[in-house]
């Protein structure tokens, strides 16, 4: 093989007729946990597993698609950048903890069948991810508390006694490092910046505060997989102390509100979302519910 | 099929660590510390490969390509797996693949450094410190202007001295 067909092969094969499946033509996506042994560990419930993997990777995928949403209306160029970056980042999480959620509870459902063809009620994320941003200060202050509270989590999950959750945290905390940065910084940057981006800063923290507290109430299914799940309740100091030196430099207040109540104690782990969660997943789910296993 | 399938000419693991990046093709799956390992097992071959960033799309395309440049060696029997853990860090980037990169102008990154174990992780509330040297001139007169970039795995940055917008690799 020459050196030209070396350079040229990879793009001349992308109108060729063999049978690669190639992302930049259509959908054959690849399993993300190929080859990963997904055996459930011993003493793990397999069912309960699934659903806090669902948990998980239901958190990443409806903020990546909020996220998604910015592009094109971003203020700047490197702002738009850097969004579809984080987006793409929690996507990437999304499809492995999806995946690893359909090997845990035996179903075999694949990441697809997962993302698109579960209804509202059967979604587990938290409520701060479904609602969207009011302007680029709430972006920023949503990104905040969500990358902040995400890191500390799957900080913890690097110890999980699954191995293959552990990989997915472990991987995932080099990503979140970045975003957790890229917002804090901007948070600093309006409030301590002119008296519009302060009161816009402090408006966004006030919309998102309510959903604060959601985040650190465990569900029954994380309590009942100590070792394997991290306990959010232990996260809050961490939080606190993150949010507290980025109020600070920012020279902000930390926001005061009532936490959002749930329905009879249920709240979005448990699959009672917003109003805000139907126009996500209806946007998101149409062109596979219109064309069920269609390939392009 | 009637014709036999051709004799391999040359090892598997050659073949596969000269597959170029889909996003980088000036550096190849081994330069980027992404390939892990190849191994042969009779006319089986098994290829190791790793994530750079969680949703790298260029993953599907590497693992299709390093099937396909496989295949055409003569190996018809091509498994590619992915495996999570240890997470890829750009410390496996290779000498050659760092000098690849600055060559082609392209910021080769610094070493990672270790997060803490157990510990949170540090917050970092400025642009980067340490400036990164301009690939171009040398300089150390350059600013971060967005830690994000056209790939996952890359930053913006200007050089003040020579004027150029410039990438880097970032360390993760």
């Amino acid at each position: 093989m020459s050196e030209d067909d070396d350079e040229y092969g990879a793009y001349q094969a992308l109108a060729g007729d063999d049978d690669d499946h190639r992302w930049a033509f259509g959908t054959g996506f690849t399993d993300p946990l190929q080859g990963v042994d997904t055996t459930v560990p011993p003493g793990v419930d397999g069912p309960s597993l699934a659903t806090y993997c669902l948990m998980l990777g239901d958190d990443a995928l409806i903020y990546s698609h909020r996220l998604q949403q910015w592009a094109t209306r971003a203020p700047e160029l490197e702002e738009e950048t850097a969004l579809a970056n984080v987006a793409l980042d929690l996507l990437g999480q999304a499809r492995m903890l999806l995946a690893r959620a359909g090997r845990a509870d035996g179903s075999g459902r694949d990441e697809d069948e997962l993302a698109f063809l579960r209804g509202e009620a059967e979604f587990r994320n938290v409520r701060l991810v479904e609602r969207p941003d009011a302007d680029f200060a709430e972006l920023a202050g949503r990104l905040l508390v969500f990358s902040t509270w995400r890191l500390a989590l799957l900080g913890a999950l690097a110890a999980s006694r699954d191995p293959v959750l552990a990989a997915i945290a472990a991987k995932s905390v080099k990503e979140l490092t970045y975003h957790r940065d890229y917002a804090a910084q901007w948070v600093v940057r309006l409030g301590d910046g002119t008296d519009v981006s302060h009161a816009r800063i402090t408006a966004g923290l006030a919309a998102v505060w309510p959903l604060v507290d959601e985040l650190f109430t465990p569900h029954p299914i994380e309590l009942g997989l100590a070792g394997t799940a991290a306990d959010v309740r232990a996260l809050r100091g961490e939080f606190d102390t993150v949010l507290d030196a980025v109020l600070a430099a920012a020279t902000l207040d930390r926001p005061q509100a009532v936490p959002l109540a749930g329905l009879g104690g249920r709240t979005g782990r448990d699959g009672l979302h917003t109003e805000n969660l139907g126009y996500v997943l209806a946007e998101m789910q149409s062109v596979a519910r219109a064309h069920p296993g269609a390939t392009w | 099929m009637v014709s036999p399938p051709p004799v391999p000419a040359a090892a598997a693991a050659s073949v596969a660590a000269a597959v170029p990046d889909p996003e980088l093709p000036m550096v190849t799956v081994a330069d980027l510390g992404i390939l892990r390992q190849v191994r042969e097992d009779g006319g089986h071959v098994t290829v190791t490969i790793t994530p750079t960033y969680s949703g790298c799309p260029a993953l599907a395309e590497i693992s299709a390509d390093l099937s396909r440049r496989l295949r055409q060696a003569g190996y018809q029997d091509v498994t590619v797996r992915t495996e999570l853990s240890p997470p890829w860090t750009s410390d496996w980037i290779t000498p050659e693949g760092r000098r690849k990169l600055a060559a082609a102008g392209i910021a080769p990154p610094r070493p990672a450094g270790r997060l803490p174990d157990g510990g949170p992780v540090p917050l970092r509330l400025t642009a980067g410190p340490r400036p990164v040297p301009c690939p171009r001139c040398g300089s150390a007169r350059t600013r971060e202007t967005s830690a994000f970039s056209a790939t996952a795995c890359k930053s913006l940055h200007r050089c003040e001295a020579c004027d150029e917008p410039f990438e880097y690799v970032k360390e993760i």
